[in-house]
């Protein structure tokens, strides 16, 4: 992707949101001075573990959550700060979302959004954030069976991976830009556990096709692809809303048809431009350097759209 | 305990749970029911296919009604590490697996998860740790990730890791960490029949989730469910 420096602004319509912080997200994605932050970075809940290990903390663990409006209906939301220990998952960052998630229970919003910025646990706390990714999945289970639609937005520079990847696979619906990648192994993981002949970290195209926005979105892995700004993701986010599917027994049969029907089509292929050309775009090698438009017109070309259960 | 061991306390009457590449699926008689089981077998990590697989088995009891329990039985490695996985969308396949055991549950069969062997990451999460109540036997070995690994991340000496591990649960691997942080329940004993020891975990563990209570009575994680608490006060206006 074009990683181009873009310049801080005050307009959502032209702020980047990879380069954004955390609250800039919220801030320009939820209706104009609408966020209101539970557990604000005043009350200083911090890790209690990083100092053991000599690190900084941060006044909010690196997880932002509060209410707020979107184009004037009631949400919940939380947004993690990647440039905070990668945005990963300790015991209070993680708690902070467990705890948004039980509140949705009882607040009923219109729905739940989750800003992902995450390479996974956070090791120097492994226990306690492996374990609130699984309350954290749980909970949105639950949260979803109740009726509410839980929307995932990523494309923050931390990526989503490791157990982020796993709750963003429990999410109904999600959003990606270009920058969004989404995986359970990070590049490096792969690497230093199997070799680069297996895979490559430091081949960033590689990287991209395999788990960047606009492959996921042509797997079926994510709802909609977006510009890499603030503005788009919010209109994204408003669309998704009303297209969250229930979480119940039809959805998770036709999840699994979805997944098994992946495994038959595509499982023997080796990179995602075979995978590009199989659902019929004609020059797979060109999809990397295509503008959103230009994306959405191959994608509303194709004899089908992906599909989508989840 | 090994897992033909753990099927003859289970099913002293027999059984039908078999295991292919590493996938354990069956069911076998327990108490005037059935007991479904699925899980992950020989320390095999757990991929697209693998994930996919036991999914379709939990679809299965759903689909059949009842109020059947469904037994995850796991001694896994981690997720499968390979760029076919994540070119497929391994995260998919893991969020699925662990969000059938959630429907499966919610909706009457109790899921309960027993670590036997190793289990970590990603694999751990999908399949133990999305289960209503996780037991384990002694000597089972969960993790995050081991500490060698960690090292190498953290950027800390081995020795310096293995030494703050004696004194500081949250980050070592191990079972006795995993029960301290709620993650883990209750560790069974092997030398009593294992089904009473199974129908006595799914009649005592009320669907919610209480494990960040567990981890703040036993000490592993003292603060996770006062903050969960305070972000609930202060959403309801308090």
């Amino acid at each position: 992707m074009d990683l181009k420096p873009v310049s801080l602004s005050a307009d959502p319509q032209v702020q980047s949101w990879y380069e954004a912080s955390a609250r800039a997200r919220l801030a320009g994605l939820l209706d104009a001075g609408s966020f209101a932050e539970f557990i604000g970075p005043e009350q200083r809940v911090m890790s209690p573990h990083l100092p053991l290990f000599d690190l900084p903390r941060a006044f909010d663990d690196g997880m932002v959550v509060g209410r707020g409006a979107l184009d004037g209906r009631p949400i919940l939301a939380a947004a993690q700060e990647g440039r905070f220990m990668g945005g990963a998952f300790g015991e209070i960052h993680g708690a902070k979302l467990v705890g948004l998630l039980r509140a949705a229970l009882a607040e009923t919003p219109a729905a739940v959004l989750i800003l992902f910025d995450t390479g996974g646990v956070r090791l120097q706390e492994a226990n306690a954030g492996e374990t609130a990714i699984a309350e954290i999945m749980r909970a949105i289970a639950q949260v979803r069976a109740a009726g509410i639609p839980v929307i995932g937005l990523i494309g923050g520079r931390a990526g989503c991976y490791g157990g982020g990847g796993l709750i963003a696979g429990t999410c109904a619906r999600l959003v990606v830009s270009e920058g969004g990648r989404i995986s359970v192994s990070g590049p490096e993981v792969i690497e230093t556990n199997r070799g680069a002949e297996e895979f490559d970290s430091r081949d960033r195209a590689l990287v991209w096709r395999t788990m960047g926005g606009k492959h996921r979105r042509l797997l079926g892995g994510a709802d909609a692809f977006v510009d890499d700004t603030i503005a788009a993701f919010r209109a994204a986010a408003l669309a998704q809303i009303d297209r969250a599917p229930a979480f119940d027994l039809a959805t998770l049969e036709a999840e699994q048809a979805r997944l098994e029907a992946r495994l038959d089509r595509f499982g023997d292929t080796r990179d995602a431009t075979e995978i590009w050309g199989r659902l019929g775009i004609n020059d797979p090698a060109a999809v990397p350097g295509l503008t959103t438009r230009d994306f959405d017109a191959v994608l509303a070309g194709l004899p089908e759209a992906p599909h989508d259960a989840r | 305990m090994t897992l033909a061991e753990i099927l003859t306390s289970l099913f002293p009457d027999g059984h039908e749970v078999r295991v292919a590449d590493g996938l354990i699926s069956g069911h076998g008689p327990f108490g005037d029911g059935t007991l479904a089981v699925i899980g992950v077998d020989g320390n095999t990590p757990l991929g697209i296919e693998g994930a996919c697989a036991l999914a379709g088995h939990v679809l299965a009891v759903v689909r059949a009604g009842g109020d059947t329990p469904i037994l995850v039985l796991v001694d896994s490695d981690s997720q499968r590490m390979s760029r076919r996985d994540e070119l497929l969308g391994l995260n998919e396949y893991l969020a699925h697996l662990a969000k059938v055991l959630l429907l499966a549950d919610a909706g009457g069969h109790p899921t309960v998860g027993l670590v036997y062997g190793h289990t970590a990451a990603g694999a751990f999460i999908a399949t133990a740790l999305a289960t209503r109540v996780l037991a384990a036997l002694p000597g089972a070995h969960p993790s995050v990730m081991d500490l060698p690994s960690v090292a190498r991340v953290t950027k800390l000496p081995l020795e310096t890791l293995q030494e703050m591990a004696k004194s500081t649960s949250v980050f070592a691997p191990g079972l006795d960490n995993m029960v301290q942080a709620g993650a883990v329940h209750a560790v069974l004993d092997p030398a009593q029949p294992l089904a009473p020891q199974i129908a006595r975990l799914i009649a005592e563990t009320p669907p919610g989730d209480g494990r960040d209570v567990l981890g703040r009575d036993r000490g592993g994680r003292q603060q996770a469910h006062a903050v969960a608490a305070r972000v609930m006060r202060e959403a309801a206006g308090h």
